[in-house]
């Protein structure tokens, strides 16, 4: 049965976990349907010319103004019928919300009009997406400017990339080679062009090629001040000293006292940084506010290190 | 009862450009709505068409990303604001709504022609937006993109604002004329399904409108003053304006499919020649529709990065306005059972609209099941399963209303061989053009797209060519309407033996509506004298 | 009956019933309704203000609290005070009117009128302190005085509702006085002060509005 179904769709690679899923799905949805549809539009045309009218037709229509017991069962029959869609499609949709525990994870930016895509050590692709096959993945991802969508229609999954926010989104990719990622929320001019692709490799080339040198490798410094522009953390802290409503500015930070709004004071050492990075609330400078967001595994372990060798750059 | 005077009436008496700018006749503000809102229609369609020409090659084939960007816009924002959402309230129920409840008026005749300038106030806002350069947010104004383009965004947003409040004005007069101005007899219960569809509709309009009046202001002041609310950068959250926007526009799809359905339901007992089956159930099942459709706005933002309760429960409420939708098809399909059914063209558009709609709204389906959601949102799938149920399922009854009642509202037959031509090439062009974007859909070609990949050539140049039946169908049914207005057989009270109030007076109606006082019966007495029982 | 029609006017006054009503009555009870009506749209349309804040209020309860302190609370309490008093004001005209008293009605009404004029008094001063201070709108807000978030949320939701509020007071004067006018000229009696009727039942909304408004933005602080 299931293979006589398959046999009838078109043609779209099931390249993740879920996709034979969302298609099961898909052709029960499809086959309720048309069985719903065919007998309406039958018995409509059947009726339509069965019973049409010709010149001096003398019959008498019958008074039939309705029916009880067909209403309800109408009611109940469709009802039935459509509530089995929604627990199926609920059952899908819990398991694309809750991702397994040790997936690998991949930072995911989407701006006008590209996709950018961080990887652990700090490599970054555009446009090319580079995935283990078989193992889960986890895209965290954010946009610096308007609404994107990042959508994989080999995958079948599909998530808003939103500007002030981040979303999440995983898939187990199983099947090798090249998938189209498109973005499927309108963002302007050249929206039909931010398009990406996939690629699932067997998890040592992966492995091989996240480790392998890469002409564009930036040094951890590099990094660092990439990670604290793209994240945006300039935008409360200042790195030439000027300090804002926001933040504390970071230059000069490193090895310098810090009183807190609890009143102690302590050393901004390596540990600080870190912990003020992943875990804001731990301690607040003193004259500001609890504002910032918590990137604890939003960025690696290596991004971190990045960062804190980029703020000890920043001398005064 | 004096039918067969029909030589004054309200075309002709008063007469002048003036006595129509300034009436305050239901009948003539129904009519200038009309025509008004086909010329939108029209205007509407010349985008469309633009936008089908530019996808049969990939790649450039008339206009370049941001002129295709505006195009598709304009297609969505006048077809919305200027067509659809006033055509058939505004328009059928301005002419028919009082007639068909036997009073002379609607309850605030100046509201009505204001609501009418108002209208043109809103429009003419839309068309400056398009003189100034157009916009590129999508219909939608999808926050932050809409706050950050820079083009004429506020024009069509004041636009939308200002449309919304005429919108609002025809709805709340509706609303009271239908509570205060019934003839003596004319229960509820003895409403035409017309005026229960039109009275569902008018809740919807006043108690829905008004959010997205509110959410289009603030988009504007958020450009003018820069109040944050939907900027991010400013402590603001893009999400909370999509809440608003569906918080309106999903009960404004019902506002404009309700008014289809309501003439679907008027038309099908008329060419069967029995009583409409079911009538408790399609009428509650109107405003089961308007109420529910409060609590289903979520169901377009599956992948928004809303939680996932608020997924969840939005998901249950959308199954739960699906039911009385499928009442209603059922209901109309069992009233031809045993009936006297005549093919003539209002017939051919409601059936036409039963299959359209029918596969509207089982696509629907697709989209409550959220795991399937995930992967066809914003893809020609859903851009399919929307035209099938706004364009086969409301114009489709638009079209069949304005063939049903054109003798009625001009006292002339159109031509009838070529309104099935017409009907004919409609139902092949719609389905060319809409079905194969199904199939794209489930590919997963997303929506919106300027360019695409080649290998949807072939079913974007069905679609393409699709569209040039709808335009030729257009055209012809345009061009014997209107030539029936001049050259056209004078029409008779009653040619389709109906039974509702407008068919009991003259062809064009007198301008007082009724001569002598109106007879209520129940209102689709077919088949059965004895229980056609007099309420006068 | 033919095309024309007697007209019938409501006894004592000079306004003539519209054909399709059956008697003054039945146009005073469609007139209410239509208000009523309209009265459920204006609620919906602050509505979606009213969520705006509540969202952006339990996103940051310390911020709105601390920008509430930057409102007069004196001045929002002197407004409360005269919509409350221009409530019944307006309330009395119409009662004055049911008796045929036109000429108390009239005074009524100004007294509604001047009430109006007072509110907006008080909230030009309280919005030309705003200006000064820097308490404006996200995108310009320059005040320096509130380290939490984003206090530029707070008087942009402040700005919007009391302005759309405001906006509300004065079409409300400009109505009042139209009816003054009319009661002045001896348009009512007994019989028909429908106009009156309906600009009472709005104003009475405009006052609601305003009860919502001032503890929800003055006194959280």
């Amino acid at each position: 049965m299931l293979e006589f179904l398959q046999r009838l769709k078109f043609p779209l690679p099931q390249a993740s976990t879920f996709a034979p899923k969302v298609d099961l799905l898909y052709d029960f949805i499809f086959y309720s349907s048309v069985f719903l549809f065919i007998p309406t539009i039958v018995a409509m045309i059947y009726f339509g010319w069965k019973y049409r009218t010709k010149p001096n037709d003398n019959r008498e229509v019958p008074y039939i103004d309705g029916h009880h017991t067909f209403e309800w069962f109408i009611s109940a029959f469709v009802g039935v019928i459509f509530f089995i869609i929604f627990v199926w499609g609920l059952i899908g949709f819990n398991e694309l919300h809750n991702p397994p525990a040790g997936t690998y994870e991949i930072g995911v930016v989407g701006k006008q009009w590209m996709w950018e895509f961080n990887y652990s050590n700090g490599k970054t692709t555009r446009n090319e997406l580079y995935l283990p096959k078989g193992i889960p993945v986890k895209l965290v991802m954010s946009s610096p400017d308007v609404l994107h969508s990042f959508y994989v229609v080999n995958f079948r999954v599909k998530q808003d990339v939103v500007p002030g926010m981040y979303t999440t989104l995983w898939f187990q990719a199983d099947q090798l080679g090249e998938h189209d990622i498109f973005c499927a929320e309108y963002c302007g001019t050249a929206h039909s062009n931010m398009l990406a692709k996939a690629i699932v490799l067997e998890p040592e080339q992966f492995k091989a090629w996240l480790q392998g040198s890469d002409p564009n490798q930036l040094t951890q410094l590099e990094i660092g001040k990439k990670i604290f522009n793209t994240r945006n953390c300039v935008a409360c802290h200042s790195v030439t000293g000027v300090q804002t409503q926001a933040g504390p500015t970071v230059k000069g930070l490193f090895n310098r006292k810090v009183n807190l709004s609890d009143g102690t004071q302590v050393v901004a050492n390596e540990d600080y940084i870190r912990t003020s990075i992943i875990n804001p609330a731990t301690h607040v400078v003193k004259g500001f506010r609890p504002i910032m967001p918590a990137f604890q595994g939003l960025l690696s372990e290596n991004d971190i290190s990045a960062v804190i060798a980029y703020i000890k750059s920043l001398k005064e | 009862m004096s039918v067969a005077n029909s030589d004054v009436n309200y075309i002709n008496s008063p007469k002048g450009l003036w006595s129509w700018l300034v009436t305050i006749d239901h009948k003539r503000i129904g009519i200038m709505y009309l025509f008004t809102t086909l010329a939108f229609f029209a205007l509407g369609g010349i985008f469309a068409l633009l936008l089908r020409i530019e996808h049969l090659t990939p790649g450039r084939t008339i206009m370049d990303a941001n002129q295709y960007n505006i195009a598709f816009t304009l297609h969505g924002a006048i077809m919305v604001f200027m067509f659809i959402v006033p055509n058939v309230p505004a328009a059928f129920g301005n002419f028919f709504l009082p007639i068909m409840i036997g009073a002379k008026d609607v309850a605030f005749p100046k509201i009505n022609l204001l609501s009418y300038y108002v209208f043109w106030l809103g429009a003419i806002l839309a068309v400056c937006a398009i003189i100034f350069g157009g916009v590129d947010t999508g219909w939608t104004f999808y926050t932050p993109y809409s706050i950050r383009t820079n083009t004429a965004v506020i024009f069509m947003a004041s636009g939308a604002f200002i449309m919304g409040m005429s919108s609002i004005l025809t709805g709340l007069n509706f609303i009271v004329t239908v509570h205060k101005l019934r003839a003596p007899g004319m229960t509820f219960f003895h409403l035409p399904l017309f005026i229960w569809g039109i009275y569902a509709t008018a809740i919807i309009q006043v108690l829905a409108t008004p959010v997205i009046g509110m959410t289009v202001a603030l988009l504007i002041m958020e450009r003018v003053f820069g109040i944050g609310f939907f900027d991010p950068a400013l402590g603001g959250d893009p999400i909370l304006f999509q809440h608003f926007f569906w918080f309106y526009s999903h009960p404004a799809v019902y506002i404009m499919i309700v008014p289809g359905m309501a003439i679907i339901s008027e038309i099908i007992p008329a060419f069967s020649k029995k009583t409409i089956f079911g009538y408790k159930p399609i009428a509650y099942s109107s405003l089961a529709i308007a109420f529910a459709s409060f609590i289903v706005w979520g169901h377009h933002m599956f992948t928004s990065g809303q939680s996932y309760l608020a997924s969840l429960l939005f998901s249950v409420a959308t199954i739960i306005i699906g039911v009385p939708t499928a009442i209603k098809i059922v209901n109309w399909v069992a009233t031809m059972y045993k009936g006297k059914v005549s093919w003539e063209t209002p017939m051919l558009y409601a059936m036409a609209f039963i299959f359209m709609f029918s596969i509207g709204g089982l696509t629907g389906l697709f989209h409550i099941s959220l795991a399937v959601s995930v992967h066809l949102h914003d893809t020609y799938f859903v851009v399919a399963h929307f035209h099938y149920v706004m364009m086969g399922g409301t114009v489709m009854a638009m079209l069949g209303g304005l063939h049903y009642w054109w003798p009625k509202m001009f006292g002339v037959m159109y031509n009838e061989c070529l309104g099935k031509i017409g009907a004919a090439l409609m139902f092949i062009g719609f389905n060319m053009t809409f079905g194969s974007q199904f199939i794209m859909g489930n590919l997963g070609m997303p929506r919106r797209y300027y360019d695409y990949a080649e290998r949807f050539q072939p079913l974007h140049q069905v679609s393409t060519v699709g569209s040039w039946f709808i335009a030729a169908s257009f055209l012809l049914t345009m061009s014997y309407l209107i030539y029936s207005l001049f050259k056209g057989k004078k029409a008779p009270a009653n040619p389709w033996d109906a039974k509702s109030l407008e068919w009991t007076i003259a062809s064009p109606p007198p301008t007082e509506n009724f001569l002598t006082d109106p007879v209520v019966t129940e209102p689709y007495p077919y088949g059965t004298p004895n229980k056609a029982r007099s309420h006068a | 009956m033919s095309g024309h029609h007697e007209v019938h006017y409501v006894e004592g006054t000079k306004h003539a019933i519209p054909h399709h009503f059956n008697s003054g009555y039945h146009e005073f009870d469609a007139s209410k309704m239509g208000m009523w009506v309209f009265l459920v749209n204006e609620i919906l349309l602050f509505s979606a203000l009213f969520v705006a804040y509540a969202m952006f209020r339990a996103k940051d309860p310390v911020m709105f609290h601390e920008a509430s302190h930057q409102l007069n609370k004196w001045m929002g309490g002197l407004n409360t005070i005269v919509l409350l008093f221009s409530s019944l004001t307006m309330a009395l005209s119409v009662g004055y009117l049911q008796r045929n008293n036109t000429k108390r009605a009239s005074q009524m009404l100004i007294l509604t009128f001047l009430c109006a004029a007072t509110f907006m008094v008080v909230k030009y001063f309280e919005y030309s302190h705003k200006f000064h201070a820097g308490l404006l709108t996200a995108k310009f807000y320059t005040f320096e005085g509130i380290s939490a978030g984003h206090p530029g949320l707070f008087f942009s939701l402040y700005f919007m509702m009391t302005g759309l509020h405001g906006l509300h007071v004065l079409i409300g004067m400009g109505v009042i006085a139209w009816v003054w006018w009319r009661t002045r000229r001896g348009d009512f009696n007994e019989h028909y002060f429908t106009p009156v009727e309906v600009t009472a039942l709005y104003w009475h909304l405009v006052d609601l509005v305003w009860i919502f408004l001032f503890p929800l933005l003055y006194l959280i602080g």
